[in-house]
């Protein structure tokens, strides 16, 4: 250890001659905490991304280690965020990682009282039927007048304001190709 | 802003340090309000009185923008003789059917001209005829004799559309029926003393916004509006924000940096899915879902819905390059491009509808995509009974949400008015995978894409909506195989190949945004939507995405750092369309394409190089000169004069007056709220007339103004959202961080109303009103504050509407209190100025609960007409 080590080893020292004059600051960082590492230090990569909440965009880095998000922070780059996250954009590391977030199908058939479980491939298909059942038994050709309708109001969907264009897309797609029009999301709600 | 767009609002503190005035009109005091200059804390709902009277104030004091109004505006064009406004009227304009509710327009049709609308009620026209089918009136054989117009017109190939004629125009703006004229009169009632007695602000309050808006509107200064749902959510939201829009183009602050009107939106992508829309009325590109009864086949939805002058004129184009992209090679030239694979709409499609028909027992099934209606929307319990009432239910969030459980847990079941034994709705809920598990773009309130990248792999079963929704139409599809029935040949034929990526088979998200952008002729990626055809050789998902993959490079990906760039940042991301940063930018220069100012320089006409220059992508056909001026026959862009920047108009004008297009009127005017405890001042016409009304025994009004009861209902209460929580709280209530912040539901009270009512800080409230009883933690705070209105005290209560019983942070749903009665253009419920009576103390359990609100309606003497009348002028002549 240098004697210029030493010295700065001694936070009196560092209060002297560092811009912390009264020692509340990097001054009066202990060795405990000088040897601390910020989690997005140790990341494997940083990814670029956008806060998931509100619709001013705000640039967030997704920090990545081992597989799992173990940071997310604004990203400085963004013109419209200059690298700033609010309360909700700042928790979004919490939204990701969430203990309560649920990781498999859940599944409560007619009348019954408790959850059950469902492979995914299994619920997939089930929905698959219950649409082309809906379908079939709800579907319009013409009204009572003979205009083509072409259609089903037998079932409804809501959302997308929180999904991505490429989302909403393909759930117009399919859900137009299918005749179904009662699409709605929260644009009006 | 300050409080739910916290981010964005740093640019409004950077511009106040650069010496900009910052003016908050919101009821409520809040961190915005703050940090403002001019904090105006008016009546909730009263925002069109408060609007109407800045408008009367530009005009009577002179200070709107001639140049600009007379040549960017309708201010010259002269309307037909039969119109009449509010003035003459009570409260009506010309043309309201009662026994419909709806208003016919012909007679707000500029003389000499019909106008079809660039957005809005696009098909006007159509929806007047079914819903007066049968009826023998006059206006009846003047849309006969328009549709037969309209299909001479395009039989005989003459371009279509429902632009005809020249409107007449009087550019000094003296002619007694030129816009310019009307406007003033129509406004004239909205003086300073009646703008304070309706808004419950003083008249100096008043003056100083109007002095500090007009002082810093002009050539050589300009004033945005920036508003969110405060504006939107009422029965009459369309024309709160029709009226900041007349003010802001009498000032010439539309189409100029640091000018126009912006919409804060809440939700990450809400821009993006209204684009490319999960929405019943349109088809991505905002191109009108096709009517059964007047667009029985391509050329009939064009020329009904195209106007033949301005970009609308494109229509075709755009209609036809979206059929290709969706049914490819099935889609050609004889078969009308498979337009009749399109469901046809005959009536309202919306939400509400559906939750209606829910609880009629007239809709099986119901998918749930990241919305948690049981909490976030109006009238919970009748959404709730409507999930109840299904055959099936499929739930896509990351956390149990209420609308998942409401068959277990949900508040009516613990008031035992249901069990689960009785509940039929079979539930799927499948886990989302999050913005970091996948790739994507959202679309942010300034229309601007920006790209995600996955990071991580999601776990277990959670999918991101792409996979779900890619592999249901594949299994789909793969269980239709080889039928020959009528109906599946649109899902058959549907293009639905994407390339899939990984063990779970994620379909290739850069796939779907190419096709979005869509293919030419050669299969290359579109770089404009200018380049859209009609004759099916191009396909495009989205023609206002056009250009977002130009060149095959993902363009809402760039992130060229903001420091490296020009202060329009325009390599970050992409903006629709085309990538333009200000819509209209045309506007920023004068007719003869000038800068307006150095100052406000934004985009200019270089004679030299004979094309349009500056810092932004021209929002005009970049080689079109100011002195083009467009032959009697042109059509579509070609139409525009050069010095006409409101390209999507058939007129290419920014509307003061909307001649066509909305529902309730072409002129805003003020109404009470569909509830309100006070009586309309300015008019015999208490409430919007053409609002829509659901009468249900669950969806009870209030009596409003002075009809007997209403006094049962004596406080306004108004609806948000907190800093710390998002919407229904599905992204929020279950997060440490954010639970912690804000723990609890609770209600902002004045020290006058907790006198009053006797209330205790940090007690409980039970707040009560037709619909619901809910209870409340108190806050009472001097951020409320009673108001003097129409000469009585009036006190506002403030509902933050997150909570629900699941998650970590729990408590009542104020949205238990909203009534189901929409705005006519575009379907959106009132959350933001509803009433309700408060008292101290928890709310009672059940079997009390039913018996408090029965009879709170029956002191208010409410029964299922109450609240639901269409024209009320009548009786107070
Ligand atoms: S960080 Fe806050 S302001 Fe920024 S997008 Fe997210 S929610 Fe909106």
């Amino acid at each position: 250890m240098g004697v210029r080590t030493w010295l700065e080893g001694w936070p009196v020292y560092r209060q002297l001659t560092s811009h912390d004059p009264l020692g509340r600051g990097a001054a009066a960082k202990s060795r405990q905490s000088r040897n601390l590492l910020a989690r997005t230090e140790t990341a494997d990569k940083v990814v670029k991304s956008v806060c998931p909440y509100c619709a001013v965009g705000c640039g967030q880095q997704v920090y990545v280690r081992d597989g799992e998000v173990t940071q997310i922070e604004g990203d400085p780059d963004s013109p419209v965020s200059r690298g700033r996250l609010c309360p909700k954009g700042s928790a979004s590391k919490q939204l990701v990682t969430s203990s309560t977030r649920q990781t498999k199908v859940r599944y409560r058939r007619p009348y019954g009282t408790e959850w059950e479980d469902l492979d995914l491939a299994t619920a997939m298909d089930m929905i698959a039927d219950r649409v082309i059942e809906t379908r079939r038994r709800t579907w319009q050709e013409t009204d009572s007048n003979g205009r083509a309708l072409r259609r089903t109001l037998g079932f409804a969907s809501l959302g997308g304001a929180t999904l991505d264009n490429e989302e909403n897309y393909l759930m117009k797609k399919l859900y137009t190709a299918l005749g179904a029009v009662e699409i709605e999301n929260q644009a009006r709600i | 802003m300050a409080e739910c767009h916290p981010v964005g609002f740093q640019w409004v503190m950077e511009a106040k340090q650069r010496g900009a005035t910052i003016i908050h009109v919101d009821p409520r005091f809040t961190r915005t309000s703050a940090v403002a200059d001019i904090h105006v804390p008016l009546r909730a709902g009263s925002d069109i009185a408060f609007l109407g009277g800045l408008i009367r104030y530009v005009l009577e004091n002179d200070k709107w923008f001639r140049e600009y109004v007379v040549a960017y505006t309708n201010a010259p064009m002269i309307l037909r003789e039969d119109f009449r406004d509010t003035e003459d009227l009570d409260g009506l304009f010309s043309g309201f059917q009662e026994d419909t509710r709806h208003y016919d327009p012909s007679t707000w049709q500029y003389e000499g001209a019909d106008v079809a609308a660039a957005a809005g009620q696009r098909d006007q026209w159509s929806d007047m005829e079914s819903n007066e089918k049968g009826s023998s009136s006059d206006s009846r054989s003047e849309h006969a004799r328009r549709g037969a117009a309209t299909a001479r017109v395009s039989t005989s190939g003459a371009g279509g559309g429902t632009f005809h004629g020249r409107p007449e125009r009087d550019d000094t703006l003296q002619h007694p029926r030129c816009v310019f004229q009307v406007l003033k009169r129509h406004f004239s009632r909205y003086t300073p003393e009646k703008v304070a007695e309706i808004c419950g602000v003083s008249e100096a309050q008043f003056l100083r916004v109007a002095e500090a808006l007009t002082a810093n509107s002009g050539r050589e200064r300009t004033s945005a509006f920036v508003y969110a749902v405060g504006w939107t959510h009422h029965t009459v939201g369309v024309q709160y924000i029709r009226t900041a829009a007349i003010l802001q183009l009498l000032l010439g602050n539309i189409g100029r940096p640091g000018g126009g009107i912006m919409a804060l939106r809440g939700h990450a992508s809400i821009q993006g899915s209204t684009d490319i829309p999960t929405l019943f009325n349109i088809l991505p590109g905002y191109l009108p879902m096709p009517h059964a009864h007047d667009h029985e086949d391509l050329a009939t939805y064009i020329s009904a819905d195209a106007g033949s002058k301005g970009y609308w004129g494109n229509m075709d184009a755009y209609a036809v390059s979206l059929l290709k992209a969706w049914w490819g090679d099935a889609a050609t030239a004889d078969n009308d491009y498979c337009f009749d694979y399109l469901p046809r709409l005959t009536d309202k499609h919306s939400n509400y509808d559906t939750v209606m028909k829910q609880l009629a027992g007239e809709s099986e099934g119901y998918f749930l995509i990241g919305e948690n209606p049981a909490v976030g929307t109006a009238n919970g319990k009748m959404n709730r009974l409507g999930l109840a009432n299904l055959k099936w239910l499929v739930v896509r969030d990351f956390q149990l949400i209420e609308s998942a459980t409401f068959w277990k847990d949900g508040p009516e079941i613990e008031t035992g008015e249901l069990a689960p034994e009785e509940i039929g709705t079979e539930v799927f809920f499948l886990p989302a995978a999050a913005h970091t598990e996948k790739d994507g773009s959202f679309t942010n309130t300034q229309r601007m894409l920006q790209w995600h990248h996955k990071a991580v792999e999601p776990t277990g079963d959670q999918r991101s909506d792409l996979w779900f929704y890619f592999h249901l139409g594949r299994i789909i599809r793969a269980k239709l195989a080889g039928s020959t029935a009528r109906a599946d040949r649109p899902i058959l034929d549907l293009t639905w190949d994407y390339p899939t990526k990984g063990e779970a088979g994620d379909p290739d998200a850069e796939a779907v945004l190419a096709e979005i952008n869509g293919f030419g002729p050669d299969g290359k990626p579109l770089s404009s939507y200018t380049e859209l055809k009609a004759d099916g050789s191009t396909r495009c998902g989205c023609w206002i995405y056009c250009g977002c993959f130009k060149d095959g490079v993902n363009e809402p990906a760039r992130r060229k750092p903001g420091s490296e760039q020009s202060w329009v940042a325009p390599e970050w991301g992409w903006a629709w369309p085309a990538n333009r940063r200000i819509l209209y930018n045309r506007a920023s220069a004068d007719p003869e394409g000038r800068p307006w100012s150095e100052r406000k320089a934004y985009l200019w006409w270089d004679p030299e190089q004979k094309k349009w220059t500056g810092h932004d992508v021209p929002d005009f056909q970049p080689d079109k000169s100011p002195d083009y001026r467009p032959p009697e026959d042109a059509e579509r862009e070609d139409a525009i004069a050069g010095t006409e920047p409101f390209i999507m108009q058939a007129d290419g004008r920014g509307w003061l007056y909307v001649p066509a297009g909305l529902a309730d009127g072409p002129l805003p005017a003020h109404y009470e709220p569909h509830e309100s405890p006070v009586p309309n001042q300015l008019y015999g016409q208490q409430q919007n007339p053409a609002r829509q009304v659901y009468p249900h025994r669950l969806n009870r009004y209030a009596p409003s103004g002075d009809d007997p009861g209403a006094e049962v209902f004596p406080y306004v209460f108004t609806t948000y959202r907190l800093t710390e929580h998002h919407t229904a709280g599905g992204m929020s209530r279950w997060l440490p961080y954010l639970s912690e912040l804000q723990p609890e539901f609770f209600c902002e009270v004045s020290p006058q109303l907790a006198a009053e009512r006797g209330l205790e800080h940090l007690g409980w409230a039970t707040i009560v009103n037709p619909r619901a009883v809910i209870e409340a933690r108190v806050l009472v705070t001097e951020r409320m504050r009673p108001l003097r209105v129409g000469g009585r005290t009036l006190h506002q209560i403030g509902l933050p509407y997150h909570w629900g019983g699941n998650g970590l942070s729990t408590g009542d749903s104020a949205n238990e209190l909203l009534a189901i009665a929409l705005d006519p253009n575009v379907h959106i419920q009132p959350t933001k100025a509803s009433v309700c009576d408060i008292r101290p103390g928890r709310r009672p359990r059940a079997p009390a609960a039913a018996p408090l609100v029965a009879d709170y309606q029956r002191r208010a003497g409410i029964t299922a007409e109450t609240g639901t009348e269409a024209v009320t002028g009548g009786k107070k002549k």
